[in-house]
């Protein structure tokens, strides 16, 4: 055997030995910390599962993007949004006094709120921007009650997961991981520039989620399950996303 | 008397493996990364400089193309298939690919002198002359010389410098400066370029730049003898026909 084929065989075999043992120890993190969303099966799971667990190690506790007043979006633009049911309409009304948000799953204690009822809790505002998977975006000033302040009244039980939430129309519904559901800047929003959140922004009640894609930010939001085992909902993908083809982690 | 000319074929090896594996998982993620994006853009084809930009602001250009979505306006009465689902997908799964093969890459690079042996240009030609005298034979369609048989001349090895260690760097930090999440961590990587929209516009441009770096590599490949570079490109060696008396 020649020095350059034993040079080889040595670097290849450190090469792959170090490969087992990095597998192995990655496997154990990602069980350990939860780094594997729920889309992570299919041929683009390796890809997802990578995105995901590098943000969850790397940038699980930093705060959003801010930026100045002055940065406001003259022109927000609201996207189009399916027309409004009948519920929605009779809500709307009504001024929405008597939309509810409904908290229930693995909390200690099942309840709902009422926009007033979540306006009398701590309010934060937050200039952020909404970033569409299609491109475009825009900044606005949103104010809203932390869902962390949410989950605290409702007492999440220690061994939730994920917060699932969904639209009046039930059909459309997302999930988040509890690093984004606790974050500061994970908002139930109610107001948006200093006035009420407009209905095709997403009033009366959006839950802002501002370190992922716009599609996240889901409008109209009636109803939270926090759980400890997303699988049990819909196709166990994570979110009615990836049922459509879209990635259930869009913090990128 | 009649000479008889011997000709004996030499391999000598052009690629290392870890060049010729990496060179073909950049390929294959770069060829993914331009169709899945060119798909993402028809669902926006209209670009801004700054932070912000949608169809309520003035754009900076927008391409002559329908659209895959409704609300965005454009010259068509036609509505693309909207495609982005896969497409982004695959677009981040193959920016893996590619930004773990240039660390794999940049690491043996570094290690093995490939950087230095075979891209850096000989210090003799930094010089404005020495690249012009490579482009005059270029343009007379002279054939390389011996020197260059077994490497790259310092057109060649410029040009792989840029995109290796600018086109590409800068191409991912302007898909970063595109993440929420990434974002969020380093703002700054966002705002020095100008902003979010700025980071989008210029990762347009530098994914075209490396369109017709691809385009003008593989015509030169197929000048220069398409089986011989291929041959060379996945098996490592290259034939060398040398005369011997």
């Amino acid at each position: 055997m020649n020095s350059i084929s034993r040079r080889k065989l040595i670097y290849g075999g450190v090469a792959a030995a170090a490969g087992v043992a990095g597998l192995a120890t990655a496997d154990r993190l990602a069980k350990r910390y939860g780094l594997i969303p729920p889309d992570s099966g299919g041929i683009y799971g390796p890809g997802e599962t990578l995105t995901y667990a590098c943000q969850r190690l790397l940038t699980a506790h930093t705060p959003a993007r801010e930026f100045p007043r002055s940065m406001i979006s003259q022109k927000p633009f609201a996207n189009e949004v399916a027309p409004p049911n009948e519920e929605f309409k009779r809500l709307q009304a009504d001024g929405f006094k008597d939309w509810r948000l409904v908290v229930e799953g693995t909390v200690a204690r099942p309840m709902g709120f009422s926009l007033a009822d979540l306006k009398s809790m701590p309010v934060h505002s937050q200039i952020t921007e909404v970033a569409c998977e299609e491109g475009w975006s825009y900044v606005a000033e949103w104010i809203g009650t932390p869902l962390s302040e949410v989950l605290r009244e409702a007492g999440a039980l220690p061994q939730s997961r994920y917060v699932v939430y969904y639209a009046i129309e039930k059909d459309l519904w997302e999930s988040i991981d509890m690093a984004d559901a606790l974050h500061p800047y994970t908002l139930l929003t109610t107001g948006m520039n200093d006035g009420d959140l407009p209905v095709p922004f997403g009033g009366p009640l959006r839950l802002r989620v501002p370190r992922q894609l716009g599609y996240k930010s889901l409008k109209y939001v009636t109803h939270i399950t926090v759980t400890d085992n997303i699988k049990r909902f819909g196709k166990g993908l994570g979110s009615v996303d990836p049922e459509y083809g879209y990635s259930w982690y869009a913090g990128i | 008397m009649p000479v008889t000319v011997e000709v004996q074929k030499r391999k000598t090896l052009r690629h290392s493996g870890v060049v010729r594996v990496t060179h073909w998982l950049t390929f294959i993620s770069f060829a993914a990364l331009l169709v899945t994006g060119a798909e993402i853009v028809v669902s926006h084809p209209r670009f801004y400089w700054g932070e912000v930009g949608n169809v309520n602001t003035h754009p900076l250009f927008t391409l002559p193309i329908p659209a895959s979505r409704t609300t965005v306006p454009t010259a068509y009465h036609f509505v693309m298939p909207d495609q982005n689902g896969w497409s982004r997908y695959l677009h981040f799964q193959s920016a893996w690919v590619l930004v773990l093969a240039a660390l794999v890459y940049g690491m043996a690079g570094l290690w093995s002198g490939h950087f230095r042996r075979d891209l850096i240009p000989d210090r003799r030609d930094w010089t404005w002359r020495a690249y012009w005298a490579r482009t005059a034979r270029y343009l007379r369609r002279q054939p390389p010389d011996r020197a260059e048989a077994g490497s790259y001349n310092v057109l060649q090895r410029t040009t792989y410098l840029v995109v290796i260690f600018v086109l590409f760097p800068l191409v991912i930090w302007t898909g970063l400066a595109m993440s929420p999440s990434f974002t969020a961590a380093f703002p700054l990587t966002a705002a020095v370029l100008g902003g979010r929209q700025s980071a989008r516009t210029i990762h347009f441009f530098l994914s075209g730049l490396l369109l017709l770096f691809l385009i003008v590599h593989v015509t030169m490949t197929a000048l220069s003898g398409f089986r011989s570079r291929m041959r060379a490109m996945l098996t490592g060696y290259t034939e060398d026909p040398e005369e011997r008396p």
